[in-house]
């Protein structure tokens, strides 16, 4: 294994591909399997952004690994021209561990779902972020379980009618942005299915990122849990409300440096109450409206603005809230091991013959 | 060694062939690093040792009881063993309580030596001691010898500017320098490994070596001992040899694989008893290009093994019983997805929790058959703790040459347990390299080159290993069913046929060397009437049992499985030959029920699950009664007289008895 460039996860002595070869394109990445997805299904935006998006990020397919759990979203490592598993349920996060900080070499991509990362595979996915492992997760979250038929999953509202909860669900949702804070992680993003240009902004980011990336992808999923939302290119803009929670202002974008103002006319601002450090809704001309900075260390403001939606806005901020530098896992992983061996790998026979042993000459 | 043996003049040094001796103390004694040592001790002698420590599952179990005792026992001999033999000869026992658990299974004139120390009126109340053995003559039929080891060793010490609690701890190395005159071996290995172990504490340091050498001048100065014992070096085959445990001899096996194929090590482990110390062991040689991940669950565990396998290493994942669980359905995956992987089971009392430091051999069903769907997978077993290194390299053999799961059973007697090892040289070692593959190997409906990830090699049905960074191979694999060839998701009907089918030749076509059968009486079918088939930590107890049974002149012959999926071809054909085929197992015959399955052959069983391996005598006994045609009926073993199958009966002796009153033995923990 040579060498690598760790911000593009390339070979740093080549150019992605192999210098012989042109840059790959959209079809590079492209697998002859037909998407199988309900028409509609927010994963066929998904897929094709990403398709977009990886050509441009400069690694050769065969140095991306795409692992998926089990779910609908799961079966996106299919449609693409990678190296893919498509494992098992809620374990994805393992697998990729496994593969990336054995290969620094690798982009290394998880793709999975609210159910299938919150829920069955809840642990591998904290520990996953504490650690920093370099891995691209993709979380699309459309609030259901999906292949299954429509249970009510971890991050359904309560109240949530199902086949499983047929008198409205009774537990909690989690809220995957405030859980991966939670967890430590370096990277913490949410976005939308719908928003290709935004998707891949943030995609774009969190390849960039080294360590562990979080991205919340609010996923529509037409046959169980449409997203009620503004059909796009409509002529006539929204009317604008009094009420900042009200679902035609759109939700909070998160622009590094920027104020952080929302709205059809951006009446409305995030604002800190100073004493408090706490976060809340004002007006967008507010002196103290917060500008936005996802590179503090302390995630106590991603945190702040994580759980924004759960008491004054109808839908989660979207953006990058949190992106700090910390070494990655694979990084000390591969330190470690180079540091144990600097002159190549011991001599088998002396660890085997160790410091005890005697012989026994023939008789 | 023989009553007769112990009794010995008083003219100097006496040979033994053998001789069986156990340390026991509280947990907080030292007793595993003192019979570690004394092992070590003999091997460098030239002893043929085997060893057998136990210990409670509690880290800490109340000081001074019964429950907290832990022992080592070793058995060195001048000859070829394989067991750490039946009955100790001479039992040190360091308190009360480690005298009560013990001393029943001493041999009747064996030796004991005491810590007078310890033998206070609250020492022997937390016993259970109603009166103190050393003056009621209860150990009258004992050469007894009590001394105060607390307070010679603490008197030792006394320069070494030490606390008084940690001067008297160091009584066990006080003890160790006693036994080592007994035995006449030199203490010098001892004391050195002693300087290295605690270097960083120098006080510690010379007062352990100081009461070493205080055991030992004491032996020699005040004749307490009748005479001195030597056991002369065993005749092993000429070659280097170390004292090995099973935990590490698996380690090193994985790592001589590695090797031998070219590829880095990994390691996904979660900490569980008894196979911690393999990924102990492991995370020790990143210097040998292994890489150990302590992953956050045993199911992270093997997927990140899984997961680098697919990348290019060899994928190792250590566990016990209930990590196996839990890994069911990661196996397979991994067995669908078709990738080399070893997955060691260090087995121990079960179901559940069970046991945790004790033995047993009840995952062999769970490792055979414990997955949904139609999962096959190879599965072989260590038989002794030298045989840990030649296993793992088999199991990476199987592994990588037919791209599939592996499960290498071991267990707890095996884990802990220690044995010379011939190491070998490494010219020795098969050469486990694999072609991975670089070019496509089919081309699609249009003639382009493509890569087919599942077509098959025509002799071993192995599938090609394309690993990312590969360029022109990329490929998806997953848990959905596979078309033959392409690999691409198919539910055809008739396509899943044959992949189950393909999958299951594919195991059942593995390269497996044949049965060998032991019978100095010739052939099978020309020899002895009853064959005795084990598998596992067994091997040597039966060995030594079926000596015993020869040297009474009676007939018997012994074969044993490391494969135990797939099978020796010429099992079916060896067990035919002899009239009755005894399987000793330490469960309730899970290798006989799959022998059936697979031979049509009925078997009698000797089944008995008590946390500790058999008895060689105990087995002796059994293969005599089947050969005398007195079979235990119903199969499921005796033991001291008691026949365990009957349940019933069991319990009612045991409501006869009293509710309320306590088993010693079972309290022991042993
Ligand atoms: S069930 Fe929902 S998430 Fe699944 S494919 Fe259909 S629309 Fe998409």
């Amino acid at each position: 294994m040579s060498e690598v460039n760790e911000a593009s996860g390339a070979k740093a002595d080549e150019p992605a591909g192999g210098s012989a070869r042109r840059a790959p394109t959209v079809a590079d990445f492209t697998t002859g399997a037909e998407a199988r997805w309900c028409p509609g299904c927010g994963d066929h935006a998904i897929l094709s952004t990403m398709r977009g998006l990886l050509p441009a990020l400069g690694v050769a397919p065969e140095n991306t690994v795409v692992v998926s759990g089990i779910g609908c979203s799961s079966r996106l490592p299919y449609y693409l021209d990678t190296y893919g598993i498509h494992s098992i349920h809620g374990r994805a996060p393992s697998f990729a561990t496994g593969i990336s900080i054995n290969r620094p070499d690798l982009s290394v991509w998880v793709v999975t779902g609210d159910g299938d990362a919150l829920s069955i595979g809840g642990n591998h996915l904290i520990h996953a972020l504490r650690r920093n492992v370099n891995l691209k997760i993709l979380l699309f979250n459309n609030h259901i379980y999906g292949l299954t038929k429509g249970q009510h999953s971890p991050t359904s509202k309560v109240g949530t009618v199902s086949p499983s909860s047929p008198h409205g669900s009774l537990d909690n949702p989690f809220n995957p942005i405030a859980l991966a804070l939670g967890a430590g992680a370096t990277f913490v993003a949410r976005t939308l299915d719908s928003d290709r240009r935004h998707l891949t902004a943030t995609l774009t980011a969190a390849a960039a990122h080294q360590g562990a990336a979080l991205v919340e992808i609010r996923q529509g999923c037409p046959t169980f849990t449409p997203i009620p939302r503004q059909p796009r290119g409509s002529a006539a803009p929204a009317p604008e409300t009094d009420n900042p929670a009200a679902p035609e202002q759109g939700p909070i974008r998160l622009s590094p440096g920027l104020p952080i103002v929302f709205g059809t006319n951006e009446q409305w601002g995030v604002i800190r109450d100073p004493s408090t450090g706490e976060l809340a809704i004002g007006h967008g001309g507010d002196s103290r409206v917060v500008v936005h900075d996802p590179g503090i260390q302390n995630s106590t403001y991603a945190y702040a603005l994580a759980r924004l939606a759960e008491t004054s806005l109808a839908e989660p901020p979207i953006g990058v809230y949190r992106s700090v530098t910390q070494p990655s896992f694979d990084q000390l992983f591969q330190e470690r091991l180079a540091t144990a061996r600097p002159g190549g790998r011991g001599e088998l026979r002396s660890l085997l013959t160790g410091v005890d042993s005697w012989e026994v000459a023939a008789s | 060694m023989s009553t007769e043996q112990l009794s010995a003049r008083p003219d100097g040094v006496r040979r033994l062939e053998n001789v069986v001796i156990r340390f026991a103390g509280d947990s907080g004694d030292g007793m595993q690093l003192t019979g570690d040592r004394f092992g070590a001790q003999a091997a460098a002698i030239g002893n043929d040792v085997a060893t057998l420590p136990n210990y409670p599952a509690e880290i800490r179990a109340p000081a001074g009881t019964v429950a907290g005792v832990s022992s080592y026992q070793l058995h060195i001999a001048d000859h070829d063993i394989t067991t750490p033999g039946d009955q100790p000869d001479v039992l040190v026992a360091m308190n009360p309580a480690a005298l009560r658990a013990n001393v029943t299974e001493l041999r009747p004139g064996g030796v004991i030596i005491t810590d007078t120390d310890a033998f206070t009126a609250l020492g022997l109340e937390k016993a259970g001691y109603e009166s103190d053995p050393l003056t009621d003559g209860s150990l009258d039929a004992y050469q007894l010898h009590a001394i105060n080891l607390t307070g010679f060793a603490a008197a030792a010490v006394a320069d070494h500017n030490l606390k008084r609690k940690d001067a008297a701890r160091t009584k066990n190395m006080f003890a160790l320098g006693l036994v080592s005159w007994m035995f006449s071996q030199p203490i010098e290995d001892t004391a050195a490994y002693l300087r290295k172990r605690f270097a960083a504490k120098p006080d510690v340091q010379a007062a352990n070596i100081s009461a070493l050498r205080a055991g030992w001048i004491y032996g020699e100065t005040t004749e307490a001992f009748a005479s001195v014992y030597e056991v002369k070096p065993a005749p092993l085959p000429a070659g280097t040899y170390r004292h090995m445990k099973g935990n590490k001899g698996i380690a090193y096996g994985l790592v001589a694989a590695a090797h031998q194929a070219a590829m880095p090590l990994f390691l996904g482990a979660y900490p569980i008893t008894p196979a911690s110390e393999v990924l102990h062991e492991l995370s020790a040689l990143a210097s040998f290009d292994v890489r150990s991940f302590q992953a956050e669950d045993e199911i992270a565990a093997i997927g990140a093994a899984i997961g680098a396998s697919f990348a290019g290493m060899l994928g190792v994942t250590v566990t016990s019983g209930p990590g196996m669980a839990l890994k069911a359905e990661a196996l397979g995956l991994a067995v669908i997805m078709e990738l080399p992987l070893v997955v060691v089971n260090v087995q121990r009392g079960g179901p559940s929790t069970g046991l945790p430091t004790k033995t047993e051999q009840s995952d062999l069903l769970q490792a055979l058959y414990g997955r949904h769907g139609e999962a096959p997978l190879p599965v072989i077993a260590v038989r002794s703790p030298a045989d840990g290194f030649a296993a793992a390299v088999e199991a990476a053999r199987i592994a990588l040459t037919y791209r599939t799961p592996v499960i290498l059973l071991s267990d707890s007697y095996i884990a802990n347990g220690s044995e010379p090892w011939r190491v070998p040289e490494l010219d020795e070692l098969p050469s486990l390299g694999i072609d991975l593959a670089t070019e496509p190997n089919g081309v699609d409906a249009e003639g382009n080159p493509i890569f087919l990830p599942y077509a098959r090699d025509p002799k071993t049905l192995a599938r090609p290993l394309a690993i990312p960074g590969t360029p022109g191979l990329t490929h998806r694999i997953g848990g959905l069913e596979k078309a033959d060839g392409t690999g691409a998701v198919s539910y055809d009907p008739d396509n899943h046929d044959l992949m189950i089918r393909t999958r299951q030749a594919k195991i059942d076509g593995i390269d497996v060397p044949p049965l060998e059968v032991d019978d100095p009486d010739g052939p099978p079918g020309s020899g002895a009437d009853v064959l005795v088939v084990g598998w596992g930590s067994t091997w040597g107890p039966i060995g030594e049992a079926c000596r015993m049974v020869r040297a009474q002149g009676l007939k018997v012959a012994q074969a044993h499985l490391t494969h135990i999926a797939p099978l020796p071809a010429n099992v079916a054909s060896v067990l035919s030959e002899y009239h009755t085929v005894l399987v000793p197992e330490m469960n309730l015959g899970q290798l006989a029920g799959h022998l059936r399955r697979e031979t049509l052959i009925d078997t009698v069983g000797y089944n008995v699950t008590r946390g500790m391996p058999f008895r060689s005598s105990e087995l002796a006994s059994v293969i005599t009664r089947v050969i005398a045609g007195i079979a235990d009926e119903d199969g499921t073993g005796t033991v001291d007289g008691r026949a365990l199958g009957d349940v019933a009966a069991r319990l009612a002796a045991k409501t006869d008895a009293g509710a309320n009153k306590r088993d010693a033995t079972l309290e022991a923990g042993r």
